[in-house]
């Protein structure tokens, strides 16, 4: 097995082991998304034109509520130093962790989005467009997040400092991904903001590894 | 071949060592030794490439180690922190650390590892319920099939019980007599028969 391969099998292992982890964040999306129904009344209209946005306002939160653990627990008990030094890439370990807490954190959420958007009334066709639109934008959380969490790694309060560091980065993500449920309903196509989420997926993919690992690496120093 | 040659090493403002440099060949053996806090272990990750020299350098086999892909592939390092996961069981915490460094080791070769480092029975257990030594020991499991030459130990024999110590003892003898290298800093008395002994030691 390569290392990338050991890192992945190692930190699915982590997340099968700490459900705890995993169903916290699910929770957390499934009932703030929840109380907003019971917080504005049940007026239809409203309901159907404020459901994306709060989804997707909601999944943002969800997935901050999960970034500290992606690195932390590793430095805590020193395998991160020993991920330094292993003769792999330190951008392509980053790369594979970053894909599991994706899989562990947001992938729930995602399948998740689609049943709650009922709650708001949301027709059929705009439900595909959420589920689509978060499928290609919580990848993207997870690795600009990923460049948060290294450069917050040991501070005391990084909690709060990585939200301040992290969320006005994810706001395209959010125009675009809500977005596109509203350009659907109105007619345009969801075609363009899917397309973009899409190209910010690549962009986030190519740059945010090396810049994490950069981090890391001055962290540790 | 490790060279280090006049390292300075700064922490904050302050100077934890300046002008330190040795040379280890294979079969030699690099103790340090020094009170708390003089710097032992921030030399010890210095000469991993964790942290940056502020001057100096170190070579091995005459490359910078920051230029050699030679050198991870060559290096196991443990530090004080034992870098195990506490969910997982010793032989898949074993098996996982070596795989991370880069040589896969069979199911087999895990346990029979943990059985000769004295965790027979226990190799399947989540190493959270285990004791602090039993802990150390899976950690230092790493070094029953480690096949790199160079070792860099920080205080490995932390919470070892007086057996654990004497197997550690002989595995360091056995490492220096087929070649290795071996840098260790340690606060007991430990007489490791060796080539040749280095020594710095570290007055501050």
């Amino acid at each position: 097995m390569t290392i990338v391969m050991w890192v992945l099998k190692r930190d699915l292992l982590l997340a099968m082991r700490r459900k705890s982890d995993v169903l916290t964040t699910l929770f957390f999306f499934v009932i703030m998304v929840s109380l907003f129904p019971l917080g504005v009344g049940p007026e239809p209209q409203l309901l159907k034109a404020m459901g994306p946005g709060v989804l997707w306002v909601a999944a943002l939160l969800a997935s901050m509520l999960s970034l500290g653990r992606l690195f932390a627990a590793d430095h805590g008990d020193g395998t991160l130093e020993q991920m330094l030094l292993c003769p792999e890439s330190l951008a392509l370990i980053v790369l594979a962790k970053t894909a599991v807490h994706w899989i562990a954190s947001e992938l729930p959420l995602v399948l998740m989005a689609p049943l709650l958007g009922l709650q708001f009334g949301l027709s059929g066709d705009a439900l595909w467009v959420l589920a689509l639109s978060l499928l290609l934008g919580t990848p993207v959380l997870s690795l600009v997040g990923a460049i948060g969490a290294s450069l917050t790694l040991g501070l005391r309060g990084g909690g709060v400092l990585v939200s301040l560091l992290v969320l006005p980065l994810y706001i395209p993500v959010l125009i675009f991904g809500a977005g596109a449920v509203d350009a659907n309903a109105s007619g345009l196509g969801a075609g363009g903001h899917l397309s973009l989420l899409g190209a910010l997926l690549v962009l986030a993919l190519l740059a945010t590894p090396k810049a994490a690992a950069a981090a890391l690496r001055i962290s540790l120093e | 071949m490790l060279e280090a040659v006049s390292l300075e090493c700064m922490r904050g403002d302050r100077r934890l060592f300046a002008d330190v440099g040795f040379s280890l060949a294979p079969g030699e053996l690099l103790h340090v030794r020094g009170r708390n806090g003089s710097g032992k272990s921030s030399l010890l990750r210095m000469l991993c490439g964790l942290v940056l020299p502020e001057s100096g350098e170190i070579k091995w086999n005459g490359l910078n180690i920051r230029r050699s892909d030679e050198y991870k592939h060559s290096l196991t390092y443990l530090g004080h922190l034992n870098g195990i996961k506490e969910e997982l069981s010793g032989v898949e915490n074993l098996r996982i650390n070596c795989g991370l460094a880069g040589s896969d080791v069979g199911e087999s070769a895990a346990l029979d590892a943990l059985a000769r480092i004295g965790l027979a029975g226990r190799e399947h257990l989540p190493v959270k319920v285990l004791s602090q030594g039993q802990r150390r020991r899976v950690m230092l499991a790493r070094l029953l099939v480690a096949s790199t030459p160079l070792w860099i130990l920080d205080e490995p024999l932390a919470a070892l019980d007086t057996d654990a110590i004497g197997l550690m003892r002989s595995l360091f003898e056995f490492h220096l007599e087929n070649g290795g290298m071996l840098i260790l800093t340690t606060h007991q008395e430990l007489d490791i028969a060796a080539k040749t002994t280095h020594e710095i030691r570290f007055s501050s």
